[in-house]
């Protein structure tokens, strides 16, 4: 039973870095840019298959796929947001989130055309799982959970100890005082769409290496990252991660007691009672 | 000729159908500016229970209960209603984005369960068998009746929701899309409103889900992907101009000719095995579409009427369109 227990937590963890990373972009694109961003799955997805047609097309190792892919998306999301977004940002913060579910339905059917709806997988290998202290894990989950840690790690250090992570962090706290005091704010709009970018890259190659790859993939876990966003407290990257690891653990919790497609509406039950309880999410300050 | 005939009576069954959800979301989305992106969710309530309700029994799902179809129809929308009341409650009175998330998770969870929940739905094999009103006429003009009752629908919904707009609850509901603290300062209980406007809408989305239901006779969850039931939804209700009900039927009209006209030409030219890649196409070709009319025309083909412009346009005319838009207007007029 205990056993059990700590076994789903382990995957729940997995589950949770992979959300974790999501949830950070979509909560530092909300900061800055003031919508909610429909269109992140997809580029998860999109991401994802960047990376397999590195390592099928061109036989590349994963982790050179890793990085060209997160250049390729992160490139992708600057041409989204000047071709689209930018024109946008005068209007009504809702009328962006309409034009991302446009360009969510753009990007997903782009990958259904060039790749096809079926399932793909990055390796074929079998995996042996390995045993820590009686949990069982596969190794490229230790390396999802490792390579979370890493690109946290890395974001916190961004966000604290560079100019571009100050001016970040100000212009999410009050765009107009950010303004004033000189901060060039098209410049950190596209720093955000490169770091939102890159870890929704990221979450998505995990999310592939740990499952499989479909066009569908990044939008089914849409609906989990939006609850681990709210339950950080929307506009927090910190509280993103936290609420990710929430999410995550207590979906593989309920497979216990439910059948595991209802994952998702684990997801959803927490939001909600998260948005009864506390609208503004845990590290959300209350207005 | 009877063929074409036939097919006229078939493209305007389901202009008609998706007008109805044209105009629901048009009560939300348009009058109000709820951003409702589970449609699909609603359209299914209403279809499953419509369904359930009048099919004779069987053992595949839950009931039937071989109930009469006005009844079926009477019960989607009041369980679409109450299932939006739930949603409501707990997310009108926070930003707009948090009704958007919520909806899709909704959404999301009736598609999983009328999936999964055998006992309820005969998951994915769907539900057969689903009555037609007039059963006994046979052939054409069985499918003749059914399109008069769609087109009743569509004028019964039309005047209900035209009328709801020009009365006062209507100008609430504008005006609390323009300026909300003005709204408040009016001593009007904004949640509420906002209430009443989501639950009507969810209502007649229910009422197309049953109009579909019995329509088709069968339902399974494919036809409830996001995909056909709410995106293309928006993108009707955009380009026909939101605010304005006869936008979102002409929307509809010239949405569903693209849709369905695109579908008709990649029959008749691409190979099968290109088939799925060419549906993708088109889903690209309908996401631009919305890009480009945001873009470019983003009042849509008939933007609405300058009513809320009379009462605001000083305001807007004073500090230049920027500032107006600043506030939440869902458009520029």
């Amino acid at each position: 039973m205990f056993q059990e227990f700590v076994q789903l937590v382990a995957y729940g963890i997995v589950l949770g870095s992979i959300l974790s990373l999501g949830a950070i972009g979509l909560s530092l694109l909300f900061g800055i840019l003031r919508f909610a961003h429909f269109a992140h799955g997809d580029v998860m997805t999109v991401g994802a298959y960047m990376a397999l047609a590195f390592v099928a097309g061109l036989g590349l190792p994963l982790w050179a796929a890793f990085g060209l892919a997160i250049v390729g998306g992160a490139g992708l999301a600057i041409v989204i947001d000047q071709l689209v977004y930018r024109r946008l940002r005068r209007t009504a913060p809702v009328i962006l989130l309409i034009a991302s579910v446009g360009v969510a339905l753009i990007l997903r059917s782009l990958v259904q055309f060039i790749w096809g709806p079926d399932t793909q997988v990055f390796s074929q290998e079998l995996e042996m799982p390995l045993r820590i202290a009686g949990i069982r894990l596969k190794p490229s989950q230790l390396n999802i959970v490792v390579g979370t840690i890493v690109l946290v790690v890395l974001l916190h250090l961004f966000l604290q100890r560079t100019r571009m992570g100050k001016a970040m962090r100000a212009m999410a706290d009050n765009p107009d005082l950010a303004r004033v005091v000189g901060i060039d704010t098209e410049r950190v709009v596209v720093a955000t769409w490169i770091i939102g970018a890159a870890f929704a890259v990221s979450a998505g190659i995990f999310l592939g290496v740990d499952t499989r790859l479909q066009p569908t993939m990044g939008w089914h876990v849409l609906l989990p990252i939006f609850a681990a966003t709210i339950l950080g407290g929307i506009g927090k990257p910190y509280g993103a991660i936290v609420g990710g690891m929430v999410v995550g653990i207590a979906s593989e919790l309920s497979t216990a007691a439910f059948p595991s497609v209802y994952k998702p509406a684990v997801a959803f039950a927490l939001m909600v009672a998260m948005l009864i309880v506390r609208p503004t999410g845990l590290f959300g300050t209350p207005r | 000729m009877a063929d074409l005939l036939s097919f006229a009576v078939f493209f305007l069954t389901l202009v008609g159908i998706y007008a109805v959800l044209a105009l629901a979301l048009n009560v939300q989305w348009g009058l109000t500016g709820l951003f409702n992106i589970g449609i699909a969710g609603f359209f299914a309530i209403g279809a499953y229970s419509s369904a359930i309700l009048t099919t004779p029994p069987s053992a595949a799902h839950l009931g039937g209960f071989d109930l009469p179809i006005a009844l079926g129809l009477a019960a989607g929308m009041v369980l679409s209603g109450v299932i939006a009341l739930g949603i409501g409650i707990v997310t009108l009175r926070l930003r707009e984005d948090y009704l958007a998330i919520a909806t899709i998770g909704i959404a999301e969870i009736i598609r999983l369960v009328l999936k999964n929940e055998e006992w309820l739905t005969n998951g994915v094999r769907g539900i057969a068998g689903i009555p037609r009103p007039f059963e006994h006429l046979v052939g054409r003009g069985q499918d003749v009746i059914y399109l008069l009752i769609v087109g009743m629908a569509v004028v019964v919904v039309y005047l209900a929701i035209e009328r709801g707009r020009q009365s006062p609850w209507g100008r609430v509901l504008r005006a609390m899309r323009e300026r909300e603290v003005a709204v408040m300062a009016a001593g009007k209980d904004i949640v509420r409103f906002r209430l009443e406007s989501f639950v009507l809408g969810a209502a007649f989305m229910g009422l197309a889900g049953g109009l579909y239901a019995h329509f088709f006779s069968f339902i399974s969850p494919e036809a409830f992907d996001p995909m056909y039931a709410t995106f293309l939804v928006w993108v009707m209700l955009i380009a026909g101009g939101s605010g304005n009900n006869r936008g979102a039927i002409l929307g509809t009209l010239v949405i569903w000719t693209i849709w369905a006209g695109t579908e008709f030409l990649t029959n008749l030219w691409v190979p099968a095995e290109y088939m799925t890649r060419a549906g993708s196409i088109r889903v690209m070709l309908v996401g631009a579409l919305l890009l480009v009319i945001l873009l470019v025309r983003p009042q849509g083909l008939l933007p609405e009427s300058q009513f809320v412009a009379a009462t605001t346009s000083r305001r807007r005319r004073g500090d230049g369109g920027a500032a107006a838009t600043e506030e939440g207007g869902p458009q520029e007029p």
